[in-house]
């Protein structure tokens, strides 16, 4: 019995097939709609899904596993002392911590002068998590920060408005009076963090780095009010905060917003669900060319089922049931819908494909946009092929044999 | 012998517009299991709407058809379909070969309904065509076959579920006299071999073949060749 099912199967799909090979190009027009509708979910889904991934690799280079802490404080207390930035870095799942302190300063060299310098005070724990940071010199050391010692890095734009076409390495400079020495280049393209750019503001001469405890005493403070935290591993982040946050509150008197910590990987995550919840909008908007598809293709099917009026009649003549008509149409209708969606993905991926060639997204075959092409397309088969098939298994027999 | 089916007041109307035509006026007819019958009568006497309606294909206005004990007018299409398939073999009075199947598909048609598998199906097929003489002409379409091709073609797809009811539609209307008479030769050898056979024919001495012959005239049905002459 399945065996006869099966053979009725083959031989619908047989016969669908020449049906469809014998009128190539009126098919090929049907199935068109499917074609355009499958080929923009593709190339959407695998663009977008392109960008999301391509913007997380970026995210997770810059934030993955750190954690950044920025105190706000309470009256009498504004920031966080040596003693307590060690309570935190005893945490169980914290590796190490990077505090900072910012300010911008009067900076002057032999040569030149400027009163909007940002001086930011990093340890040598920072500029490990950060080593593209460095282009030429050397970075802060432990030594630097222990004693604090007067060296200095300098980014590009220092570089120019206090050493105009000079090497600045090895040169001195003076921030707020004091003497410092150049130790090393900042690299031009790095130019910090993207947090770090968010929370100073881009509108300075240059940024200057010393040793944190050394800008402490420049800026005339003994608090420390933000930090980058790392994890000792990235899936220890939740575990991480809930320690720092015992910490801080304690230290706080478990009063509200005197600090917060950013998860970059919270970020993401919002930045992903937006993403995500635009792309299925998209997708959305792309199905309406799949509906019309298939219209195209009931019309295409309803024109073929009059076309073999005398066809099926026959058929049923010769001991077709009435079922076995309809799950020939339908079939019919599902394997033009399928030939619309195979042809979709292909155009969907070759889009795609040039898209992402041209732009920095990278490529990558999107299973599931594949498999949700390809399923769209048979239910749209199925869906629009359905009356049409209907009619063809109604048809009585001797009036069809009759109609020609 | 048994009775394979009979008929108690079939009639058949067509609703033309206005007006009603009445094509069967009231047939009684009984066959026997193994009875060769010729339906004789002019064009348009209906002998091809009574023949619609013995196949199964058509149901009557009214009237009483009992085909081997069952009353078709309770059956559903799809037992209906059942009936065509298997007991039922038609050759139609245009042939109605698919002409995008070649003469070997066209025969196999059928079987794919019966639930034959594909070998046993081709197999069965070239049998068929073998016998009907189209040995070399399996592989033809129908546009390259002629009429008197076309119409064995369709003999052979009508025997190729092996059929317990023949029915046929002018089966030699397209056939010179000498293929005319080997037609005839196959149906005798077939009514030989216990089929039941229905013919229809206009032509006396085509008729003569079968074992009984029926007049129709003007949807009325009289037994014996008199209203002919
Ligand atoms: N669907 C229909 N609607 C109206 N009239 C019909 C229909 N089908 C058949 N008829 C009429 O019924 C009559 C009998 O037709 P039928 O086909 O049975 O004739 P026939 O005896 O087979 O003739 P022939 O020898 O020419 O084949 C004809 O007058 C025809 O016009
Ligand atoms: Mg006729």
């Amino acid at each position: 019995m399945i065996k006869r099912k099966w053979d009725m199967f083959c031989e619908s799909v047989n016969m669908s097939v020449s049906n469809i090979m014998g009128s190539k190009m009126r098919s090929l027009l049907t199935t068109l709609g499917i074609v355009i509708g499958v080929a923009a979910i593709i190339a959407l889904m695998t663009v977008v899904q392109g960008a999301i991934d391509t913007m997380n690799e970026q995210f997770d280079a810059m934030g993955l596993g750190t954690l950044r802490v920025s105190v706000t404080g309470t009256a009498i207390k504004h920031g966080l002392s040596d003693e307590e930035l060690d309570q935190i870095l005893a945490c169980e799942h914290v590796a190490g911590i990077a505090p900072s302190a910012s300010a911008t300063v009067t900076a002057s060299s032999d040569s030149a002068w400027s009163d909007a310098i940002l001086v930011s005070g990093n340890n040598d724990e920072y500029f490990r998590h950060n080593p593209d940071l460095l282009a030429r010199g050397r970075a802060i050391n432990v030594l630097d920060v222990e004693q604090s010692l007067r060296v200095c890095l300098v980014d590009g734009d220092a570089a120019r408005t206090l050493f105009y076409g000079e090497d600045p390495l090895g040169q001195t400079l003076y921030l707020s009076g004091i003497e410092y020495t150049v130790v090393g280049i900042i690299d031009e393209e790095e130019n910090a963090s993207l947090f770090s750019q968010i929370l100073v503001g881009g509108a300075s001469d240059g940024t200057v780095y010393v040793p944190y405890t050394s800008a402490k005493k420049l800026l005339g403070t003994s608090s420390v009010s933000s930090l980058e935290v790392y994890v000792t591993d990235p899936d220890d982040t939740d575990a991480a905060i809930e320690e720092m946050e015992a910490v801080l509150d304690a230290l706080f008197n478990y009063k509200e917003n005197t600090y917060t910590i950013i998860n970059m990987e919270s970020m993401t995550d919002a930045m992903n669900l937006m993403t995500s919840m635009m792309m299925s909008l998209l997708v959305g908007i792309a199905s309406i060319a799949l509906v019309v598809g298939g219209i195209g293709i009931m019309n295409m099917m309803l024109v073929t089922v009059t076309e073999r009026t005398v066809e099926i009649g026959l058929r049923k003549a010769l001991g077709a049931e009435p079922g076995q008509i309809q799950i020939q149409f339908l079939i019919e209708a599902i394997v033009l819908s399928l030939l619309g969606g195979v042809l979709g993905v292909i155009v969907g991926l070759l889009v795609s494909l040039g898209i992402c060639l041209n732009t920095d997204i990278t490529f990558s075959l999107n299973t599931f946009a594949i498999g949700l092409g390809v399923s769209f397309s048979a239910a749209v088969g199925i869906i629009f092929g359905w009356a049409p098939a209907r009619k063809a298994s109604n048809l009585n027999p001797i009036d069809a044999l009759r109609s020609m | 012998m048994n009775t394979f089916f009979s008929m108690r007041g079939i009639v058949k109307q067509y609703q033309m517009g206005e007006e009603v035509s009445t094509i069967l006026k009231g047939i009684d007819l009984d066959i026997k299991e193994g009875e060769f019958l010729s339906i004789l009568g002019p064009s348009g006497s209906g002998k091809s709407t009574l023949m619609n309606i013995i196949g199964c294909l058509d149901t009557p206005t009214s009237g009483e058809y009992i085909l081997h004990g069952r009353v078709i007018r309770d059956l559903d299409q799809k037992q209906l379909a059942r009936i065509r398939s298997r007991e039922i073999g038609f050759i139609f009075q245009q042939f109605q070969l698919l002409p995008r199947l070649d003469a070997l598909k066209n025969v196999e048609l059928p079987l794919i309904y019966a639930g034959v598998p594909p070998k046993e199906r081709t197999r069965r097929a070239e049998e068929m065509l073998v016998r009907v003489g189209l040995k070399d002409r399996m592989h033809h379409h129908q546009n390259q076959l002629s009429g008197g091709q076309q119409q064995r073609v369709a003999i052979a797809r009508a025997l190729a579920t092996n059929p317990t009811l023949l029915l046929a539609d002018e089966p030699t209307g397209a056939l010179d006299q000498a293929t005319g008479e080997q037609v005839m030769t196959l149906f005798r050898e077939l009514n030989a071999e216990g089929r039941t056979i229905v013919m229809i024919t206009h032509d006396l001495k085509i008729a003569r073949h079968a074992t009984r012959i029926v007049n129709i005239l003007d949807g009325e049905l009289s037994e014996g060749v008199s209203a002919f002459d």
